[in-house]
């Protein structure tokens, strides 16, 4: 157990040198505050549920960037150090293959975490003084940030998973950008594609919703926007499906399934590679 | 002792695919020991040193250290008292020298501030330590990796050809080291191509060649199994060079055709056996020989003479003999 705290203060520490974190602060940030500045525009003034407009456009957006830093951080956990070559000294201290995956995944996990809260955090502190002190919606930003933190975790392991069955970086690389547009991009396509062609309606809107759930940006879209879907028109693919259909109970379950499915096959899978 | 028993191998085998990169392996290591690994590139020494720690498992047969597997879950903590400088040594470029060898030593449980001492005992200077790891030198990355190879003073100590790319002060410091530990009573195993240099810590040298042990034991016995020709120089009164030659023409070995001579020097190669025939005869010619010089075979014919199938071609010898 040791051991993971000291390879995770030793992998917070790159991350700091290395400029992980504060330009992941950065994007995020100064997106966010962007953001929130395009939207008061038209009105001119700043509306009361600014946070839940917020909430909108930065899910939008969180899809799209969460996914990729979470990616940039681990694409190369395993397989740029075995690349390197400091993977073969860390395996002969005693630390065993498991401790590295974890002792990795809780130091990315912080520097997500303090990029969602210095970031979105940031730019929701300086809303809320716009708004004169106003805090609606506060609690849907609350858990947007929560979800794109979690978001971020799934597409970590995701990214172990990658790390971990190639030998090189670069493939690991190119296979993180598929699996990226497919799950950001093609997957709602295909499902949008679905939907205009199935003129019937002989897919059941039921089994449709479920097949969202096979997508971790949809559960998080979903999520987000059915928390404030009753102040908000929502427009996404998201809103086409109908939220009732799916419990808490369902997206905490296909969460914990996300996590732990390509954690567990990433240390398998490490486990059984030689170096 | 049964207990002292660090290491052992038994009938291990390693294919990658279909290449059967070392077959059937058997090795045993003492406490106090200094083994050297020898071979031609490719002969499977790291290979051997992986299946040691661990890294790889042996397709067939068992490596055990000190009586556990080292792929086990278990041998986790006994990894504790391994250390492994690795051929090409990489650490993480950002870190400086001293903060990596601070996290080595943390995951090792040690106490952080023997580190400053250990990198002075390598020769890396504090101004050095305080630099990241991606200005060092070979020299400084090597001195830094035999460091965190040091440290919590390792039962049990893998060096992958420590000194290649090191300049010669600096190899002699790493012999060094690798006898005081020996000396200390902990096992060092060396991979190295440079049998000559650590000839002298050597307890026992094994020679691979392609994934076989063809040659085991000390230097010495190394010598005797080759039985390599010894290599004999005579200077000789000018006028007598004849009769010499044909006195000892019995005793020349006869894929040297025939003796060298020049300047009223005669080279030839000779027999190990036959040594004390050829003094007796060079005795008997009396004034006609001014001087005698017999020399072993060199280390690296040796070594070469295990390695490589044909019996190589005898250079021109450099090292100092033994004058009689
Ligand atoms: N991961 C691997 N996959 C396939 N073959 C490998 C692998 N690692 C090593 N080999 C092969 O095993 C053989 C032995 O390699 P090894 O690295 O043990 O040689 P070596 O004796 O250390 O050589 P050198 O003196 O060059 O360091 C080589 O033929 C090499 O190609
Ligand atoms: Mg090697």
């Amino acid at each position: 157990m040791k051991a993971v705290w000291i390879l995770m203060g030793k992998e917070l520490r790159d991350g700091l040198r290395n400029r992980w974190i504060i330009s992941s602060v950065l994007l995020l940030g100064s997106l966010a505050i962007l953001l929130s500045l395009l939207g008061s525009t038209p009105t001119g003034t700043v509306t009361a549920n600014m946070l839940d407009i917020n909430v909108v456009s930065l899910t939008s957006l969180s899809v799209y960037l969460i996914p990729l830093i979470a990616f940039m951080l681990s694409f190369d956990a395993l397989a740029g150090e075995s690349e390197s070559g400091t993977l073969l000294l860390l395996l002969t201290y005693p630390i065993s293959r498991a401790q590295i995956i974890f002792g990795k995944f809780c130091a990315h996990l912080c520097i997500l975490m303090l990029a969602i809260v210095v970031g979105y955090g940031g730019s929701a502190c300086i809303n809320i003084l716009l708004a004169d002190g106003s805090s609606s919606g506060g609690l849907n930003y609350l858990w947007m940030m929560v979800s794109s933190w979690m978001l971020g975790a799934i597409f970590l392991v995701i990214g172990y998973l990658i790390s971990a069955a190639v030998k090189q970086r670069s493939t690991a690389i190119s296979i993180a950008i598929g699996i990226w547009l497919v799950m950001v991009v093609l997957f709602d396509l295909a499902l949008l594609g679905i939907l205009v062609a199935d003129q019937e309606q002989s897919i059941s809107q039921n089994f449709f919703s479920k097949l969202m759930l096979l997508n971790p940006t949809d559960m998080y879209r979903i999520f987000n926007l059915t928390n404030i879907s009753s102040s908000i028109e929502t427009y996404s693919l998201a809103g086409s499906a109908d939220v009732k259909l799916f419990t808490l109970f369902d997206l905490c379950l296909a969460f914990i399934l996300w996590l732990a499915l390509p954690l567990t096959a990433s240390i398998a899978i490490f486990k059984r590679r030689e170096l | 002792m049964a207990n002292s028993e660090l290491l052992s191998l038994s009938n291990v085998s390693k294919c990658y695919g279909q290449d059967r990169v070392l077959k059937q392996i058997d090795l045993t290591v003492q406490a106090g020991e200094c083994v050297v690994l020898a071979g031609h590139n490719g002969a499977g020494k790291t290979t051997l040193l992986k299946l040691i720690l661990g890294l790889i498992k042996p397709t067939t047969g068992k490596v055990s250290v000190r009586g556990q597997n080292p792929t086990n879950k278990n041998s986790i903590k006994a990894k504790r008292s391994l250390g492994y400088l690795p051929e090409r040594v990489s650490f993480y470029e950002s870190m400086t020298g001293l903060e990596t060898l601070q996290f080595y030593s943390k995951l090792k449980s040690e106490p952080i501030d023997r580190c400053i001492d250990l990198l002075e005992t390598v020769g890396l200077e504090s101004s050095a330590a305080k630099r990241t790891v991606s200005t060092y030198s070979k020299g400084m990355k090597q001195r830094l990796g035999l460091a965190q190879a040091l440290l919590g003073d390792p039962d049990l100590l893998l060096l992958d050809e420590p000194t290649s790319g090191l300049d010669p002060t600096l190899r002699r410091q790493f012999y060094d080291i690798i006898e005081q530990k020996c000396r200390m009573g902990k096992a060092v195993i060396v991979c190295s191509h440079s049998l000559v240099e650590i000839e002298a810590q050597a307890d026992r040298v094994i020679i691979l060649n392609s994934g076989s042990t063809v040659a085991s034991g000390s230097v010495q016995e190394l010598y005797q199994q080759s039985n390599l020709p010894l290599s004999v120089q005579i200077s000789v009164q000018p006028s007598c060079t004849q009769r010499v030659e044909q006195t000892l023409s019995d005793l020349i070995i006869p894929i040297q055709k025939s003796a060298v001579t020049e300047n009223s020097i005669i080279e030839f190669s000779c027999n190990p056996e036959q040594k004390m025939e050829l003094i007796r005869q060079v005795a008997s010619l009396g004034d006609a020989i001014e001087d005698i010089q017999i020399k072993p075979p060199r280390l690296d014919d040796v070594y070469l003479h295990y390695t490589v199938s044909e019996t190589p071609s005898r250079p021109v010898e450099t090292t100092p003999g033994i004058p009689l």
